[in-house]
This record gives C-alpha cells, sequence and structure tokens, in this order.
C-alpha cells in the first residue's frame, strides 16, 4: 500500500531556514544541513526546500544549499521559489533537485509547465498553488495568488490545478494562504476539491499544528501527502509521532 | 569500478553519491568503451522511453551493455533503466527496447479495478516491496520493506520468474526483477534511505 507523506518544508532566506506566520513575518529556524539530516533522521519522507527571498543572491545561496543536503541526505528533494525559467529548473535539478516546484511563473507564462514537462518530465515538475479564499461579487471565491501572496491573479483554483495537471505537472502543492502559520489545521474543503478534481497526487499546505491536523487532511482532505514546516522545526513534533498518530488512525504511513 | 551510465536522460550525480555513501568506487560514464573496464554496471535514468533508448543507440550503449550482461558482469538498472531491459514499451507510442528481459512495459490503468478508483498516477511516494525468497541484493532487509517510487509505467515480464520483488498499486506488479547477474529496480534506491543504500551496499560487494 502506498504511504501517505510526511513533507517538512524548509523555507530558507540566504542559505538559512526561516519560519513566517501568514506569509510575512519570519523568524529564524536554523541552518538548512542540519534541519536537512535532522529529517532524515527521523524518517521524513521527503524534503522540500523553498527559497523565500528569490534573488539573485538568494538563488545562487539556494543552490549552495541543495548542493549540500544532496550529498547528505538519500530521499527525494523538491525546491522552489522564484523559479521562472526553464534554465532556473535544469539548474536545480542539476544541483541534487529531484522535483522543481513552479508557481509565479507558471501564471506569468502559461507555457512554462508543458515545456518544463515536455522536456525534463513529468515526474519532476510540481505546480505549486498559493490559494486565498476571497469574496467576489457576494460569494466566496477561491483565487490563486501569486508573489508569495501578495497579488491576487483572478485565477480559479480549481480550474487552474486541472489545467496544471493537464499540461504534465507531476504533483500539485496546495499552500491555502488564510491558513498557513496559523496552525488551526488545513483548508479541508479545498484540498479535498482539488484532490478530487486531479489525477496526480496532491500535497497539502498550510495551517498544520499538530499530528492530528495531518491525519485530517488525509482522511478528509484527500491528500496524498501534507506538509509542514513550524511544527517540526521548532520541536513540537517529531516526523515519528506524526506517522505514529496517522498509523493509529489507519493510514498507511512509512515507519 | 562500477560504471553508471550517462546516456542524457537526468541528473545521475544522485546516484553516484549514494554509491560513494557507501564506499563504493562508482563513475559516471559517458561512452561504451568504459563499460568493458568496469566490474559493474549501474544503467539509472529518467524521463521519457522513446527519448531514452534512442540516446542509449545514438552512444552505442546498446551492445556493451549486452555483453556485459552475458559477461555475468553485476548489472543493476534503475527506474527508466528497469524498462529499457524488457521488449517493448508502450508509452506515448510503441517502441522497441533493449529486450534483455522478455515482456513489455505498460501504464497503470485504474479503470476497471473497482478497488482502485482515486488512485493517482504517476504512482509517487513509499511503498512496500515483497519477495519470498533469498537474494543477495537484499541481504539486511525484509520483505515489506519500503522504497521510493516515482513512475507512471511498470514492467510486466512474461516470465514469471523474472519477477522478484512484487509492490500493490492497483496492481500487483513488478518493483524488482532478477535474473543471475542482473538485477532492476521500479523503486529508486538511492532516494530510499537507509532501505535504499543497504542494496546499493549489497550491490558493491556482490
Amino acid at each position: 500500500m502506498l504511504a501517505k507523506r510526511i513533507i517538512p518544508c524548509l523555507d530558507v532566506d540566504k542559505g538559512r531556514v526561516v519560519k513566517g506566520v501568514k506569509f510575512f513575518q519570519h523568524r529564524d529556524a536554523g541552518d538548512v544541513g542540519e534541519c536537512a539530516r535532522r529529517y532524515e533522521q527521523q524518517g521524513a519522507d521527503e524534503l522540500v526546500f523553498y527559497d523565500i527571498t528569490a534573488s539573485h543572491e538568494g538563488r545562487d545561496l539556494l543552490i549552495d544549499v541543495l548542493r549540500d543536503a544532496a550529498e547528505n541526505v538519500f530521499m527525494p528533494l523538491t525546491v522552489g521559489g522564484g523559479v521562472r525559467t526553464l534554465d532556473d529548473i535544469r539548474a536545480m535539478l542539476n544541483a541534487g533537485a529531484d522535483k522543481v516546484s513552479v508557481n509565479t511563473a507558471a501564471v506569468k507564462d502559461r507555457n512554462l509547465i508543458r515545456e518544463a514537462a515536455l522536456r525534463f518530465g513529468s515526474q519532476c515538475i510540481v505546480l505549486a498553488i498559493d490559494a486565498n479564499r476571497v469574496q467576489k461579487d457576494g460569494g466566496e471565491f477561491w483565487e490563486v495568488t501569486i508573489n508569495g501572496g501578495r497579488t491576487p491573479t483572478g485565477i480559479e483554483v480549481l480550474g487552474w490545478a486541472e489545467q496544471g495537471a493537464r499540461d504534465g505537472a507531476g504533483e500539485i502543492v496546495l499552500n491555502v494562504m488564510n491558513a498557513d502559520g496559523t496552525r488551526e489545521g488545513f483548508d479541508i474543503e479545498m484540498t479535498r476539491a482539488v484532490s478530487e478534481a486531479v489525477g496526480i497526487p496532491v500535497v497539502a499546505s498550510g495551517g498544520a499544528g499538530c499530528p492530528e491536523h495531518m491525519a485530517e487532511v488525509v482522511l478528509e482532505g484527500k491528500a496524498d501527502a501534507a506538509l509542514a514546516a513550524s511544527i517540526f522545526h521548532f520541536g513540537t513534533y517529531t516526523i515519528q509521532e506524526t506517522k505514529q498518530l496517522m498509523a493509529d488512525r489507519g493510514i498507511p504511513v512509512r515507519q | 569500478m562500477i560504471a553508471i551510465i550517462d546516456y542524457g536522460m537526468g541528473n545521475l550525480r544522485s546516484v553516484q553519491k549514494a554509491f560513494e555513501k557507501v564506499g563504493a568506487d562508482a563513475r559516471i560514464v559517458t561512452g561504451p568503451e568504459m563499460i568493458a573496464a568496469a566490474d559493474k554496471v549501474v544503467l539509472p535514468g529518467v524521463g521519457a522511453f522513446r527519448d531514452a533508448i534512442e540516446h542509449l543507440r545514438r552512444q552505442g550503449f546498446v551492445e556493451p551493455i549486452g555483453e556485459a550482461i552475458a559477461a555475468g558482469k553485476p548489472f543493476l538498472g534503475i527506474c527508466l533503466g528497469l524498462q529499457l531491459l524488457f521488449d517493448v514499451s508502450y508509452e506515448d507510442g510503441e517502441y522497441r527496447g533493449l529486450g534483455v528481459i522478455p515482456g513489455e512495459v505498460v501504464r497503470f490503468d485504474f479503470r476497471q479495478i473497482p478497488a482502485a478508483q482515486g488512485f493517482k498516477i504517476p504512482h509517487m511516494g513509499w511503498n512496500a516491496v515483497e519477495w519470498d525468497r533469498p537474494c543477495p541484493l537484499m541481504r539486511g532487509l525484509d520483505s515489506g520493506e519500503y522504497f521510493y517510487f516515482v513512475h507512471s509505467y511498470y514492467v510486466v515480464p512474461r516470465d514469471p520468474a523474472a519477477s522478484f520483488g512484487l509492490c500493490d498499486y492497483g496492481v500487483r506488479f513488478t518493483a524488482m526483477a532478477w535474473r543471475d547477474n542482473l538485477y532492476a529496480t521500479q523503486f529508486h534506491p538511492e532516494k530510499s534511505q537507509r532501505a535504499g543504500l543497504t542494496i546499493l551496499q549489497n550491490f558493491t560487494e556482490l
């Protein structure tokens, strides 16, 4: 039975792991290499490195960080943040990434996902969606945002996810902004809607506060994997205890 | 020396560094003449079957691979490197493979399988592999061990005896083939943490 994955996300700023609340205020959470090794020992199923600076210097530092991590940990590594072009994707893959996630650039260049999937294979192209619940025309609208959540796009989340899957993305990471960093739980309803809309794996992101939330987003949100940052970085919970709770709920996990 | 065949399908550094981690002398080789000089051969690869087989042919790797296997050198195919060993793949068309193992490569298709409704493709993540006889590559591991997979197609050997490790994902498919000195995994040992490194260490010690 395919195990549901637990994925720690390392938000990286100038070579350090940081963690913010609702995307904007960040605090230092440690050395990237140390974090990566700790998570490998704890049995994380994958790691995500997310470059929140996305400046040119930041990108070079991220590539160094990635190369260093890839020498020391032996599990799938995904990298994202500031990826704009096919050349950016190639640079990340060459530095040791197994998957590259694309977010803002996929909105700005509607051919990027398709071209990247053709060039490098679907298995390494991840469409990351920063979603926001907003009020529009008197009703609720699930809107794709870009630039780290700062810019609304007017694009609807489910249609965007379906388009990404059609274009050849191998996986979707759905990060719901309203929940991100709150530790109040994932957006179950939106995660489930996206997961049922596409035939590719969906990784839930944003809002994990405890292992119970991870179990919930898999069982009720139909997520194939759950991503979390702060609850692991600050040692609030370990990967093992998260997986133990999930196993107790009857979820297949790798222990 | 372990030769890791570089035929332009993906970054092979992760395979090499995993071998280095277990103390092996593993080199990425770009020319077919270097296969003959190697004690052991690894055929990795991610990407499309059609491009991969074309690159192997164009770079002159097809015969040296066949010779290495026939000469009894330990040979390890990984992921696409497993699929390429088969007769034919139906990935986006119909393409002839190396024909080392009789059988075909087909896509996961869950439409007729009620128990697999909602199963995602690619099969991505950690899944348990089961086997029922001792194998030098699995020394130190127990049947049921988890390995990391990412693939949309799987191999169907004509002779069931060529299947060694089995995995469940809607269907029970061949996660590892084994025949004499020829080993090939659908999963990625280089991405499977301790269990994967154990396999690479066992291969190094063959």
